[in-house]
């Protein structure tokens, strides 16, 4: 093609493109090689060791984040778990107190109670005696003044003393007599 | 370069096989060639860029380590952990080498001043696929002992036995042809195809910004192909690099695996 234009071109043209040169052959073979040595020994250890490196970072990593929520957790735990410990504990402190509380009003009412009906039976003796006390000496006096008016209205002396107790017994009954008959 | 100088008093002269060829740059030796160069250039860019984005290895990486990492990290989960699987850690390095290796020097077909992909030069495609080769085959034999190796390929277990005469034939001759011969192919056709499409796009462009009128205007068509080519052939550079990887990858963890 070009042979008879170029000296060179037709130097050349004697080789076809697919025929290897010994030359270059070897020289590939030397290059790669030399290549091959250097990214074996310098590049190949250094990029594994990053990429190991980062994977460990980013493990470790990992793991402490999960360890710190795991802490945090438990932290949470234990503190929901105080607070329905304390939760209870009131309550429960509440509920004493309230019973507590009704118990000491029962008791005051009963010890009020028990004040009220002993006045009230206190002050119930006292009437009793005094009214007792009132009808014995109204009783005495009554049959001393009955017999003086008696003695005086019919002028009979009437200074014995049993005869005396006897017309007054009388007299009483006839009285107590007369009011039962008026009911 | 010497096809331009020709064209210009003989009409449009397609690019050729013979733009892949390259003299030495000083000297007579082989070796001083323009792709020789750049092989070694892309080594020392890989292992300045790796090693110096490595080197911290932090855990909160820089922009460099991170873009560093990325390209690892690519390699070790796409191509090592999925193919490989537990036992992917030994052939990282291997695999990392021949990932950079393969894209930097396909990229170097795009990229501005050098503008020629490597790996369109059919030696350096074989020699990584010698690699390659040889480590699967190295790790079988370790891996499973020779002589049950070689039954395995010759044999496939649980085949009806009239089945060995054709697949015999076809397995030894997959292990030890097909699978060299296609890695090392692949990638060069590629690179090769991709590069003599940009050179035909950016060659007839220049043809005919220097012809008539309507043809200048032309040449505007042709060139905006050449750049959207260029966008594919990145894509395509890097697709390369990562299947030269996987497949790699592939046979080896089929070297590991006990099925067949």
């Amino acid at each position: 093609m070009n042979k008879s234009f170029s000296i060179l071109a037709a130097a050349e043209g004697a080789h076809s493109p697919v025929v290897p040169q010994p030359a270059e052959i070897i020289v590939g073979l030397v290059a790669f090689t030399i290549l091959f040595l250097l990214l074996r020994a310098k590049a190949v250890p250094k990029f594994e060791a990053a990429y190991k490196a980062r994977t460990d970072a980013i493990q470790g990593g990992m793991e402490r984040a999960e360890k710190a929520q795991l802490e945090a957790e438990n932290a949470l735990r234990s503190y929901t778990a105080q607070l329905a410990e304390a939760r209870g504990e009131s309550q429960k402190l509440r509920e004493e107190a309230r019973v507590e509380g009704a118990e000491i009003i029962e008791q005051m009412r009963a010890t009020a109670q028990e004040e009220a009906s002993r006045i009230t039976a206190a002050a119930r003796a006292a009437i009793e005696a005094e009214r007792q006390q009132a009808l014995n000496s109204l009783v005495s006096e009554v049959g001393s003044i009955a017999t003086a008016l008696a003695s005086k209205i019919v002028g009979e002396s009437l200074d014995d003393q049993v005869r005396q107790s006897r017309v007054v017994e009388r007299f009483l009954s006839d009285l107590e007599s007369n009011s039962e008959a008026k009911k | 370069m010497s096809v331009l100088l020709a064209k210009a008093e003989s009409g449009f002269t397609p690019p050729s096989a013979a733009d892949f060829e390259f003299q030495p740059i000083f000297g007579h030796s082989i070796y001083f060639t323009k792709p020789v160069f750049m092989v070694f250039l892309s080594v020392i860019v890989i292992s300045v860029f790796f090693i110096t984005s490595a080197r911290k290895a932090a855990i909160v990486p820089s922009r460099m380590q991170f873009a560093g990492e990325s390209v690892y990290g690519f390699v070790r989960k796409t191509i090592g952990e999925e193919v490989i699987g537990p036992e992917f850690m030994r052939f990282m390095p291997f695999l990392f080498s021949i990932f950079t290796f393969v894209l930097v020097n396909n990229l170097f077909g795009i990229f501005p001043l050098l503008q020629f992909p490597t790996m369109s030069r059919i030696g350096f495609p074989i020699s990584i696929t010698i690699c390659t080769y040889l480590v699967y085959h190295f790790v079988s034999v370790k891996h499973k002992g020779l002589l049950p190796y070689l039954k395995e390929i010759c044999f496939m277990p649980g085949i009806p036995k009239p089945v060995y005469l054709i697949l015999t034939p076809v397995e030894i001759a997959t292990y030890f042809i097909t699978r060299p011969l296609t890695l090392a192919m692949r990638l060069f056709a590629n690179m090769f195809a991709g590069h003599l499409l940009l050179l035909i796009f950016t060659l007839g462009g220049e043809y005919l910004l220097h012809s008539g009128l309507i043809f200048k205007f032309m040449s505007i068509f042709s060139f905006g192909f050449a750049i959207g080519l260029t966008f594919f052939e990145f894509g395509i550079q890097c697709l390369q690099a990562y299947i030269f990887t996987l497949l790699s990858a592939l046979y080896i963890a089929g070297a590991l695996s006990d099925e067949h």
